[in-house]
């Protein structure tokens, strides 16, 4: 059992501590926008922010988050108004859709701490997340969209 | 696939389409002389606006419909229901097939609500979503339905205001006539209880009043909810009372669990059954692969259980097939004479008498999908009934094969699909459903199967493994005046009928039979080659590794002759013409992709009009620095011509693509901002497939099992620009699907451009990242 802000909500997660983070969000709080793609931080369907920063949630622990911070796809914004979503939309950015919510915490994150990415920091902060349909040059732009408005 | 795959063994309509197909190029060959069309002018019955052709959908399991009243709902507020009967996986159809609906219809797109048909044929018609078939053989029921609805609100409005049908207009969600103005939901009622007009007196369209289709302006309808997490896929459906099951599967096919101890994953807090499930021998169709389940309360608990299972499993038939010695066995029949399936001339005259002959071998190791949602249903068996919630490509399939797992009728079973993280075949098999479905009637409550990532890559219906070999024999001027193409597979069919290590018309029909050459003698042969994993197709099937080979060797050909590659593709392919199958020696159940060959000829002009496309967009013939090249490559598949230019620049001796240009010729473009999103996806899974893709075997068991091992490519090193060209047609060129012919033709440019970058040639797939 662990306290865990989740979206901005103190929030109490049942089970043990060392239930995986990602399948806590799931089962327990009700969060499916987080997605299980691999299990294994391969791929990044799963990213979450811990305390504002990109984590793969099915490498976490829910003992490891416990007093933290977590904010999922549902508490990025509260009507998909950041900027990183509407660029998404913008561009026409998913196929199937399934690794999108990572792809666009994962930007989140990118963007927070590097506000003005080059290309190449770009195409490098954005290499942990697999998109099996093949989205890379969109998702690139729509980075690119969300930081510079171009 | 699905259906096609049953009635393949059955010999029933798809033999009869291609039969037909066959019939009608013969009949036109007897007819020599009179209009092109005349074979299919039973068919084709006109409207105003609209001249109606024949598609494979009318020969798929349950065929097309027409009734407006199955696809389209009005609400009295306006808002327009549009029935999406399709599964959703990423290319688009759930958006652009109402959207074409919609369009046709006078519906304003903001006023659009799509719902999610479950899976139904006997309403619906066909639902396998697969095939590069949705815009291909649904664009003419959805025009046709939606200009129904437009006559049914303009026959409503006239009766209403006493006038004439003729001075009515349908305009954008509105209906106006003799001064009079009524929006569409003030008309529903009265407009859904008109008599749906015949399709000869319908008007349709003219194309210049298209607001949608065509155009590429509508945004996929589950955008917001995407970017936003909402959109609900196979495992986000959670009902109560819920249980989630993780299943240890055997090792090798046919493998049981011979025993097991569960003492430490029934320690595992939150684990609550084990449940054994009996193996399967191929040939098992989707039957599950057996195992161990372990049921828990929540996702976490039932995988940490299952990994804490221990097993001892049985023997299995298959428990000898490894990949390295499988490859030396298909070589070996490769290189020995074929069942020859198409002869034209004499290829063993032309290679007796050839001043040279060329071979080489093209090989491919297994592929697993790796859609990025693996493998996730949920099932409740309840009081007699089945539900079911799963990310399934024939919903319609999964209801029976699920039927027949738990032995009920098939009208007590309820399909829903939700949406796809990702398909490209594997979803079309529900053996994951099947588990779920019979967990929850074992056990008596709602069960939800969350397979992992090692589950899927490890127990995948995998893509087939594959060797190519390809000779020709030239004349003294270096003219190719024979072809011989021996293809050795495992087979699809040994997933559904006993195996008879050959493969079958549709697979024989992606890239092999059709060969487009203009060459006098061929040989199309086939070795053999059994199954000792489960075969299944995956996006593009056999299409790929036959690119892969004929590409390839084409490009080997024009250096072997010190040629330009552009120049000997475009000579093999020869004069402007449509292929004429029975001259050619087609078998004769060549397939086309299920469709009348009148209709879809293998039209070589097309075929070298991308490839030229391809080539001149992407600089062919232009100078490139030391380190760098540009390869071509071109392929017709599921009626659609692609050809692809990849500009390759080695770095460091990795292998990068900076850009590629995709030329395809889909016949009429109706959704044009999904066709280029599916040529970027097929440039990027063509260059994962190129460099990565290969699961091999050791002892019946597959070596791969993440991510790790079973790479990706990602945004540090994909082709950064896709350039999409589309060759533009007006309606009356009929429209084939974008889904799956992007991949083929990329790999072999990906390889050509490899070569001349370094003089290196690839022949096996995949060829890894470096050189």
């Amino acid at each position: 059992m662990a306290s865990v802000t989740i979206n901005g909500e103190a929030r109490t997660l049942d089970g043990p501590d060392d239930t995986v983070l990602l399948w806590a969000l799931r089962d327990m709080a009700g969060l499916t926008g987080t997605k299980y793609g691999c299990g294994a931080g391969l791929c990044g369907a799963c990213t979450v922010h811990v305390d504002g920063k990109a984590e793969k949630s099915c490498m976490v622990t829910v003992g490891d988050v416990a007093g933290k911070s977590v904010t999922t796809i549902e508490g990025l914004s509260a009507d998909g108004s950041h900027p990183v979503q509407v660029a998404w939309r913008e561009l026409h950015v998913p196929q199937c859709g399934f690794c999108q919510t990572g792809q666009i915490m994962q930007a989140a994150s990118l963007l927070a701490e590097n506000p003005k990415p080059t290309d190449r920091e770009i195409l490098d902060g954005m290499a942990d997340n697999i998109c099996r349909c093949g989205c890379y040059e969109r998702i690139v732009s729509a980075v690119r969209l969300a930081s510079t408005g171009v | 696939m699905l259906h096609m795959m049953e009635q393949a063994i059955l010999g029933t309509p798809v033999r009869e389409a291609a039969k037909l197909a066959f019939a009608n190029v013969s009949r036109r060959r007897f007819l020599q002389g009179s209009a092109a069309g005349f074979a299919v002018a039973a068919f084709a019955s006109t409207a105003e606006g609209f001249a109606r052709y024949k598609t494979g959908g009318d020969f798929m399991p349950n065929g097309l419909r027409y009734d407006p009243h199955i696809f389209v709902s009005i609400d009295p507020d306006g808002t327009v229901t549009i029935v999406a009967h399709r599964s959703e996986m990423g290319t688009g159809s759930r958006t652009s097939l109402p959207m074409v609906l919609a369009d046709e219809m006078g519906a304003d797109w903001g006023m659009v609500k799509i719902v999610q048909a479950e899976g139904d044929e006997e309403k619906y018609g066909n639902q396998d979503t697969d095939g590069s078939r949705s815009m291909r053989h649904h664009i003419q029921s959805m025009r046709q339905m939606g200009a129904s609805v437009r006559h049914m609100l303009a026959n409503a409005a006239a009766e209403k205001w006493g006038v004439d049908a003729s001075a009515v207009t349908v305009g954008v969600h509105e209906v106006t006539g003799g001064g009079n103005r009524a929006g569409f939901g003030e008309l529903a009622e009265a407009a859904m209880k008109q008599p749906v007009p015949e399709f000869e007196a319908l008007s349709f369209r003219d194309e210049s009043e298209f607001r949608y289709i065509g155009k590429g302006k509508v945004g996929i309808y589950d955008l917001h909810d995407i970017t936003t997490g909402k959109a609900v896929y196979g495992a986000d459906v959670m009902l109560p009372g819920m249980k989630v099951a993780a299943v240890a599967r055997p090792p090798v096919v046919g493998a049981e669990a011979k025993s097991y101890d569960a003492s430490a994953a029934m320690a595992v807090p939150g684990v609550e059954h084990v449940v054994p499930l009996p193996a399967s021998i191929m040939p098992a169709k989707f039957a599950p692969l057996g195992g161990v389940a372990v049921v828990a309360s929540n996702t976490d608990a039932a995988i940490k259980g299952r990994d804490a299972l221990e097993i001892q499993w049985g023997d299995s038939p298959h428990g000898g097939y490894t990949s390295e010695s499988y490859l030396e066995e298909m070589r070996a029949a490769a290189k020995q004479p074929g069942n020859v399936l198409r002869a034209e001339g004499d290829a063993a005259a032309a290679f007796a008498g050839a001043a040279k002959t060329f071979g080489q071998e093209y090989s491919q190791a297994h592929m697993a999908h790796a859609m990025m949602e693996p493998p996730a249903a949920v099932a409740s068996v309840a009081d007699g009934k089945c539900e079911v919630w799963a990310p399934v490509q024939s919903p319609f399939g999964a209801r029976g094969d699920v039927a027949a797992a738990l032995e009920m009728e098939v009208a007590d079973v309820r399909v829903n699909v939700t949406l796809l993280g990702g398909g490209f075949g594997r979803k079309s098999k529900c053996d994951f459903v099947i588990e779920a479905a019979l967990l929850s009637k074992k056990l008596g409550m709602p069960i939800k199967v969350q397979w992992t990532r090692e589950d899927d890559i490890r127990h995948s219906f995998y893509h087939t493994t594959s060797v190519e070999r390809i000779e020709v024999a030239l004349d003294d001027a270096g003219k190719v005046t024979g072809w011989r193409h021996n293809s050795v597979a495992p087979s699809i069919l040994s997933t559904f009928a006993p195996d008879s290590g050959h493969q079958f018309f549709i697979e024989s029909g992606m890239g092999h039979v059709d060969i487009p050459f203009e060459i006098p003698n061929l040989s199309v042969e086939n070795g053999k080659a059994m199954a000792h994993t489960r075969i299944g197709w995956f996006r593009s099937v056999s299409n790929i590794p036959r690119a892969w080979a004929v590409q390839s060797f084409a490009s080997e050909l024009a250096a072997e002759l010190g040629r330009d590659d552009l120049e000997v593709m475009l000579e093999l392919i020869g004069s402007d013409r449509k292929l004429d199958p029975p001259k050619q020696g087609f078998p004769e159940d060549f397939w086309d992709y299920g469709e009348v060959y009148d209709e879809y000829p293998i039209d070589t002009m097309r075929l070298k009009n991308v490839l030229k496309l391809a080539a001149e967009k992407g600089g062919w013939g232009r100078q490139m620095p030391a380190g760098e090249g540009l390869g071509l490559a071109v392929h017709r598949s599921f009626v659609t011509y692609v050809a692809a230019c990849a500009h390759v620049k080695i770095v460091d001796g990795k292998i990068t693509v900076p850009e590629i240009h995709m030329a395809l010729d889909c016949g009429f473009p109706a959704n044009p901002e999904r066709i280029r999103s599916q040529m970027e996806g097929s440039a990027v899974q063509g260059m994962t497939i190129a460099l990565y893709s290969g699961v091999t075997f050791e002892n019946g068991a597959a070596v791969q099992s993440n991510y790790h091992d079973y790479q990706m490519v990602r945004s540090d090193n994909f082709p950064e620009k896709v350039h999409t060209h589309i060759v533009p047609h007006p309606f009356s060129v009929h429209a084939s699907g974008v889904g799956e012919p992007g991949v083929p033709p990329v790999a072999p440019a990906i390889g050509n451009a490899v070569f001349h970058a370094t003089g290196k040639r690839m022949r096996d797939l995949p060829m890894g990242d470096t050189v």
